[in-house]
């Protein structure tokens, strides 16, 4: 069977001091923190790698992608030492019935121990026949993978929440995997998720053999707890009511807020503009364009991209997914404009006059 | 004796394709190429906002992202007669030339390298040999003794623990040629490609907000240039974006194209599979003066039948006659009946599932295999990809591109033939990554002066907003994707997607036989292939990897009510 990450580490020459550096990174991924440390130590040198399933179903491969777009760890090293990854139709090496012996053998052989991580939605229409793998339905495939699972991550938009195949009329009934399987799912929703947050979601699980804490639409409190526009650095500009009112205009090129040109910033939750993309390179705010919301279920429905909000709840930074809600855009929040985001007397005129333009136009 | 070989999953692939081969007497006589996955995102697009289509489309797939964004946002400024800002169209381009150095490099090392290199052979390897013989050929600094032991004693870690991605694999095979020290070689890059592929992308971070899927916009791209400003592209993100692309040029040319050659150095008997079809597809790329002035683009558009490279055939994706899809083979029905073909602007989209039910073992006695479309040029099954739009340019007389092919032939020391193959289409991967290395450095250098004279505008929004726009509008957006030849057809009605049609380029490659029963591409290059041992069919996945082949892609039309989507108004 599997080493323990530290056995692995050894055997890569690895010291004692690297190890421990190691550990003191994942913990901080992690969210412990520095003192988490010694936890971190003491579960990667009891713990062997853990069998883990990647599945596809409808879904455009982003996560996987995204996934390797990690850096911390990078994932050439989470999969050589952190997690036995038995099954991912994109990278392993078997195909045909090889995979398929692979996949059967990780279940036999972990009963009740594997991880089962999904990437895309099931499309339960018509008997499931939209999505085959192996001649299998994809439902079948997930009831069977799910049975003896210890943990179930979904991964993505798709697999948390349907995603762009359930988007209106959503066609061949692509349904969530959490209304599927009798167990708790953990959800990590993203148009991808973000790399880091995904190695950090598996490494929570993996280090602390814990499933984090979930707000009450199953997503990680530790990056689904904030909405990014209470952490954008564009807020700034909100508050002052400076905002870019066209593309490339001259408040654009000064960096003004967004919100005007469709930003779903205010009723999204995520981590964009704390951990950021692509090892903290930027999120899209900062390159200039609004939040498409791509994180919150139904997305896709919550009205045209660049059709800015009218208003949304919420009264700044101490609101959460729990005490709110979330999943609403421009048609269902019309109504509620009486109730507008106000904090001070300058945002509540420029808000007003964003709606007085707004009637003007309409 | 003909026996039915069936490979589902096919792995390593975007997407989920089953293959049924038959072979007879140790050889491929016949392949059936199904798509099983469909998603419906046509039928999603009706009545939405055609400046939202392309955050919907990109969704199409996320192996190539940006592809169909750039590919959405061309068909509306087409159809409005919209013009982009030349530094616009410059960052564009340096976006998508990006995306092919990544697509192409994960393509070879993540996803087609394990069909060559054996990572159980590459224990056997003497790290000493492996460090001179790469040395021999590459100025890559970690090329060294001490890193590939350090690889190798990775290999054997993992190895022992199980395998993990690499279980279950054809290892030890007799079809593996390499030398363990070149095995060694090959698994110490697939390491490092892992490692570098998420620096490019960040090119699309800083452009578009993240990879993957970075933002587009209708009427040029989001972010905006202010030098003097540290919320805007400044000289620290310019200073990024080059050093990105300085690394990615060392990896491409130290480490990927070195690779590529001496893989293919021991695998030259593949110059003689999986030919294929004769017919070539581009719709050439990297606009340099504007997206309708197509002679000035750096890939031609154009056709090429019977590998005549002394022909260039003009191709006009508006044209009726010219490209048509087919359902002869495909779960769907037309009302013109089985065996027409229509073009994308009056397609019909009524699916029919008529394969058996699952689960099931076989396809074979179905009429019927697959999700995917038959599209064809003036009835002509076509290649698309990288072969296809290098054959295209060599014969219309690009120079840049006749000089990179013959130095890769000559490096080989095989004739322009040799690329009509299985090695021929891999091969073609890595001199169109090297081209669009060349164009990405020059893109950027072109960026950095027009940055310098303060010609910065990104964004034209004087068709921006729905009023100004005629009651009726269609046009067409085509792109040369990394894997080959992808348009998107858009009909505007009211200010909303009245129609909106994909062609994509697995679609052209993977689809199903048509009415007349000429096979695609990826069924003509099975046929005639060896297949040594029936139980580890690694011949098979060779050639149909050669493609790149992205099922997501090629598949996402369904109407459940079985109308003509062109007729559909949304609520």
């Amino acid at each position: 069977m599997g080493d323990t990450i530290w056995q692995s580490m050894q055997k890569k020459g690895y010291s004692r001091r690297d190890f421990l550096q190691f550990c003191s990174a994942a913990a901080v991924v992690a969210g412990l923190g520095k003192s988490g440390a010694a936890q971190v130590v003491s579960a990667f040198e009891k713990k062997e790698k853990p069998a883990v399933l990647w599945m596809h179903f409808q879904e455009c491969t982003c996560c996987s992608e995204s996934f390797i777009r990690a850096s911390h760890p990078i994932v050439a090293d989470a999969l050589l030492d952190v997690l036995s990854l038995n099954y991912t139709e994109t990278l392993m090496a078997a195909s045909g019935f090889q995979a398929e012996k692979s996949l059967n053998d990780t279940i036999q052989n972990n009963k009740g121990k594997y991880i089962v991580l999904v990437e895309g939605a099931v499309p339960t229409k018509d008997g499931g026949v939209y999505c085959m793998v192996g001649g299998k339905t994809a439902e079948s495939i997930l009831q069977t993978v799910a049975a003896d699972a210890a943990a179930i991550v979904a991964w993505g938009s798709c697999a948390s929440n349907g995603c762009v195949q359930a988007a209106k009329p959503n066609p061949t009934g692509a349904t969530p995997i959490s209304k599927l399987v009798n167990k708790p799912v953990i959800n990590v929703p993203g148009c991808p998720p973000i790399a880091d947050v995904m190695m950090s979601v598996v490494t929570h699980l993996l280090v602390l053999g814990q499933v984090p804490e979930l707000d009450n639409q199953g997503r990680p409190k530790e990056f689904y707890g904030r909405r990014v526009h209470d952490t954008c650095y564009r807020r700034a500009n909100y508050d002052a009511g400076l905002f870019v009112e066209s593309f490339d205009d001259e408040n654009a090129r000064k960096g003004y807020c967004l919100y005007k040109m469709g930003c779903k910033g205010p009723v999204t939750y995520n981590a964009c503009s704390v951990v950021r993309w692509n090892e903290g390179t930027s999120y899209p705010i900062q390159s200039g364009h609004g939040c498409i919301g791509c994180s919150e279920a139904g997305f896709w429905d919550n009205g045209p991209l660049y059709q800015h909000l009218t208003s949304f709840p919420g009264f700044g930074i101490e609101s959460t997914a729990d005490t709110i809600g979330t999943a609403v855009g421009v048609a269902t929040l019309a109504g509620v404009a009486a109730h507008a985001v106000v904090t001070n007397i300058r945002k509540r005129s420029v808000i007003a006059e964003v709606h007085a333009e707004d009637q003007k136009e309409s | 004796m003909a026996t039915r070989v069936v490979v589902d999953p096919v792995t390593r692939i975007e997407g989920h394709l089953r293959i049924e081969a038959v072979v007879e007497n140790g050889v491929i006589t016949d392949a059936f190429s199904a798509g099983t996955m469909v998603r419906g995102l046509e039928k999603i697009l009706m009545g939405r906002d055609p400046r939202d289509a392309w955050a919907i489309t990109e969704r199409v797939c996320g192996v190539c992202t940006t592809v169909h964004a750039l590919a959405s946002v061309r068909s509306v400024e087409d159809a409005l007669g919209i013009s982009v800002p030349p530094t616009a169209e410059i960052i564009r381009n340096i976006m998508l030339t990006t995306q092919y150095v990544q697509d192409h490099v994960v393509h070879f090392y993540h996803l087609h390298a394990l069909d060559w290199v054996d990572i159980v052979n590459a224990l056997k390897a003497d790290p000493k040999k492996a460090a001179e013989l790469a040395q021999s050929y590459s100025k890559w600094d970690k090329n060294t003794a001490s890193y590939f032991t350090e690889v190798q004693d990775k290999i054997k870690a993992f190895a022992a623990s199980g395998m993990g991605i690499f279980a279950n694999g054809y290892w030890g095979h007799p079809a593996y040629k390499l030398p363990p020290e070149a095995n060694l070689i090959a698994v110490a890059h697939y390491l490092d490609a892992l490692q570098w592929q998420k620096e490019i992308v960040k090119i699309h971070a800083v452009f578009g907000g993240k990879n993957p899927h970075p933002n587009y916009l209708v009427g040029g791209v989001p972010c905006s240039i202010n030098v003097n400003e540290v919320a805007a592209i400044n000289m620290e993100r310019l200073n990024l974006v080059s050093q990105l692309i300085s690394q990615a040029d060392e990896f491409v040319n130290e480490v990927y194209i070195p690779d590529l050659l001496t893989v293919a150095s021991f695998y030259k008997d593949w110059a003689k599979y999986g030919g294929g079809l004769s017919n070539y597809l581009s719709y050439g790329e990297f606009p340099t003066n504007g997206y309708n002035h197509p002679e000035a683009f750096k890939y031609a558009r154009g056709a090429v039948l019977n590998r005549d490279l002394s022909t260039v055939l003009p191709v006009n994706a508006k044209d009726q006659q010219e490209i048509k899809e087919y359902i002869a083979h495909s779960w769907y029905t037309y009302d013109g009946g089985n065996d027409v073909g229509l073009h994308p602007w009056a397609g019909e989209t009524n699916i029919k599932y008529a394969g058996p039910t699952p689960p099931f073992e076989s396809l074979e006695g179905f009429d019927k295999y697959s999700f995917l479309k038959t599209p064809r040029w003036k009835d002509n099954p076509m290649e698309v990809g990288p072969l296809a739009r290098l054959l295209v340019s060599y014969a219309a007389g690009h120079a840049d591109v006749k000089d990179t092919v013959g130095m890769v032939l000559g490096k080989l020391n095989v004739p322009v033939g040799a690329l009509f193959s299985t090695l021929g289409r891999t091969a073609a991967r890595g001199i169109d990554a090297a081209l669009a290395m060349i164009w990405l450095k020059e893109f950027f250098g072109q960026l950095m002066d027009r940055v310098k004279i303060n010609e910065v505008s990104t964004f034209n929004g004087e068709k921006w907003e729905p009023k100004s726009w005629p009651a009726d509008a269609e046009g067409v957006g085509l792109v040369e994707a990394p894997r080959g030849a992808l348009a998107h057809w858009i009909k505007i009605h009211n200010g909303a997607i009245d129609n909106y049609q994909l062609v994509v380029p697995t679609t052209w490659n993977g689809s199903p036989r048509d009415a007349k029963s000429q096979h695609s591409s990826f069924e003509a290059a099975l046929i005639g292939t060896p297949v040594a041992n029936l139980e580890q069919p690694v011949e098979i996945i060779r050639t149909i990897h050669s493609f790149d082949p992205c099922l997501a892609c090629a598949v996402h039309l369904y109407d459940p009510q079985g109308r003509h989507l062109h007729q559909i108004s949304f609520e």
